[in-house]
């Protein structure tokens, strides 16, 4: 256990190293150069060096490097000229936002995706598992946004029941509720139709094996060897199907943040695109990426000290 | 297979044994048995049927039907359906079935080139680090973590922040993410299929390794590559989509079907549904119909696989 917590970690900080290249590469192909980026195109030359020398930008790259390393390791992400505030209060501000909204999200569709498939399991190649198929088929391909947009005509037009936009999240629980109704319910019938295929899958194999035939066989009732036996040995896999999932889940975020105006990081992100704003836009994706790196870190762990059988030799 | 082993149990004499050739059933070409294992996957003939249907009704629709789709008319913005505009106009009085047979072009276009794109590029990646094992293969999968472990959407709309929104470029820009998985898929396949004897036996000819490669590797793991394509091409077309909707799609009187999409969900208080539907249904229709054929693909895959095991 420990050897394999320790590869894990290794091969976590790893990744963690070469998303920080990736992004402080990104950084340095901006067409024109960060300077260039903050200053625009018509910054006389002794402006643009007197910047890059502030910004030190003129030393060798592996040092530049290291000191944007050791500043994002500080917690400074650099600074948004755009919005003249530092990129960690932006996103201190908005990553809770985002907690709150995927975490929602992720746990009721934990919760209503596994009888969903376990009836589907249950129920195999019968109407109730067919239909099922169909209409999770058919929400999985569907792009997020027109998932979203049928939330709003049927709950905000033609019933007019929930606000189409989360403009006004963060003015008290009982506005904040009703607002995030429509955004966490899109996030999570999209996720939905991710997990309970898995979960369908995973309970017909267990249904097949040798110790669902010896419950049944010492009189076990199919209640009790489904929830005692097939549930428990179906439900591991989902652990770290979370895990896998996270980076579907904040892509999701991202979409419907946008449509909704919800104020998280998808939508400070967008935002960001929109006014070629890069120290946000880069210092976002470092943490949403920071994010799911931890996250499937602490999925698989808890994968395998769940599952005594797993010990990746 | 099952029928040639109890023939040789009986002991009897068929011509085609004893000369060493194949059995009569078995000279028929290969993808005449492949298509009749897909063909009885009645699903996925449906959705090859519908997905040709689509696309021949954007790439052949235009010939026969001619609306206007390039110069702003504002005295037909917003037309519900009619004897004239059948799909009634868009806000700048565009022609919405015209628009549908346009912006499926492209839609299709880059659903299928990037879904080839990065299957070639994974492909290789995977099969590389597969065959080279040890260190190279460590590091060449941690660089397939780190992007996997970005969330696709964001670095999509960074890489096409820093490239131009053209047609290749968002081809480029999707497949930067997408080519993942089949490097994922096509490393396991590598790894079992490099020390089978066929591999061991071209490597003592003195096959190259390039040629180990692309001639031994790759094609032993074609079927698991192809089930993976198929499914990727619904994954662009979302993809793409999701881009569209956040301004990355192609730029105007260009069209997708994302954009469409996207412009009726502008226009969804005015209820002007007719904006949104065609595209919206157009895309989930392409979606269902490209995922069920790759479950007939599967099929065939699966069954060659466990007739070449029995």
């Amino acid at each position: 256990m420990a050897s394999y917590l320790l590869r894990r970690l290794g091969q976590a900080i790893v990744v963690l190293l070469f998303v920080s290249l990736i992004v402080f590469g990104l950084l340095h192909a901006l067409p024109g150069g960060l300077v260039r980026a903050q200053l625009g195109p018509k910054a006389s030359p002794f402006a643009v060096h007197q910047l890059s020398v502030a910004e030190g930008l003129t030393k060798p790259l592996p040092v530049q490097y290291l000191v944007w390393l050791g500043h994002a390791l500080e917690g400074n992400l650099g600074f948004s000229y755009k919005q003249n505030t530092p990129v960690s209060t932006l996103l201190a501000e908005y990553f809770p936002r985002d907690l709150l909204l995927t975490g929602t999200a992720i746990f009721l569709a934990v919760m209503l995706s596994i009888p969903l498939g376990v009836l589907q399991g249950v129920r195999r190649n019968k109407a109730a598992d067919y239909s099922l198929s169909w209409l999770l088929l058919a929400v999985y391909s569907m792009p997020s946004f027109l998932l979203g947009v049928i939330g709003i005509i049927l709950l905000s037009i033609t019933v007019p029941l929930l606000p189409s936009t989360a403009q006004n999240f963060g003015q008290g629980l009982a506005t904040d509720f009703r607002v995030l109704v429509l955004p966490v319910a899109t996030l999570t019938l999209g996720n939905i139709a991710y997990y309970s295929r898995y979960v369908r899958a995973s309970v017909i194999d267990n249904l097949l094996e040798d110790y669902v035939r010896t419950a049944r066989a010492k009189g076990a009732g199919p209640p009790r060897v489904l929830i005692r036996h097939v549930l428990r040995n179906s439900l591991l896999p989902v652990v770290s199907l979370i895990g896998i999932s996270l980076p579907y889940v904040v892509s999701g975020s991202l979409i419907v943040e946008a449509l909704f105006d919800f104020p998280g990081m998808g939508l400070l992100f967008w935002d960001a695109q929109q006014a070629r704003d890069y120290p946000v836009l880069l210092g976002i994706v470092l943490l949403v990426s920071a994010s799911v790196v931890v996250g499937s870190l602490v999925a698989d762990l808890a994968y395998a000290a769940l599952d005594p059988r797993i010990r990746y030799g | 297979m099952a029928e040639r082993v109890a023939l040789l149990e009986h002991d009897e004499y068929t011509p085609a044994l004893a000369s060493g050739l194949p059995e009569e059933e078995d000279r028929r070409p290969v993808w005449i048995d492949n298509l009749a294992i897909f063909a009885a996957n009645r699903l996925a003939l449906g959705g090859l049927v519908v997905l040709v249907a689509l696309a021949l009704f954007c790439f052949v629709g235009p010939v026969f039907y001619h609306g206007d789709t390039t110069s702003a008319n504002l005295l037909n913005e917003n037309l519900p359906p009619s004897s004239q505009f059948p799909l009634g106009t868009s806000p700048e009085g565009y022609d919405v079935l015209a628009q549908l047979m346009l912006g499926g072009q492209s839609t299709l276009e880059v659903g299928f080139a990037a879904a080839l794109v990065a299957t070639v590029f994974g492909t290789l990646w995977g099969a590389f680090a597969g065959y080279v094992g040890g260190f190279v293969d460590s590091l060449l999968m941690r660089v397939v973590d780190t992007v996997l472990s970005i969330p696709f959407l964001f670095f999509v709309v960074l890489v096409a922040t820093l490239l131009q929104p053209t047609l290749p470029l968002i081809v480029v820009a999707i497949a930067s993410v997408s080519w993942l998985s089949t490097a994922r898929v096509v490393r396991g396949e590598t790894l079992s299929l490099r020390t089978r004897d066929y591999v061991v036996a071209a490597r003592g000819f003195g096959s190259g390794h390039a040629r180990i490669i692309l001639r031994h590797l790759v094609p032993g793991a074609l079927g698991v590559i192809v089930v993976n394509a198929t499914l990727k091409v619904a994954d662009s077309i979302l993809l793409f989509a999701s881009m569209s909707y956040l301004g990355l799609g192609v730029p105007p009187p260009a069209t997708d079907w994302g954009r469409m999409l996207t412009t009726g969900i502008n226009n969804v208080f005015d209820n002007y549904w007719w904006q949104l539907w065609p595209a919206g249904i157009a895309i989930v229709v392409a979606v269902i119909a490209i995922n069920t054929i790759g479950d007939g693909v599967h099929d065939v895959v699966d069954k060659r696989i466990r007739t070449a095991a029995a």
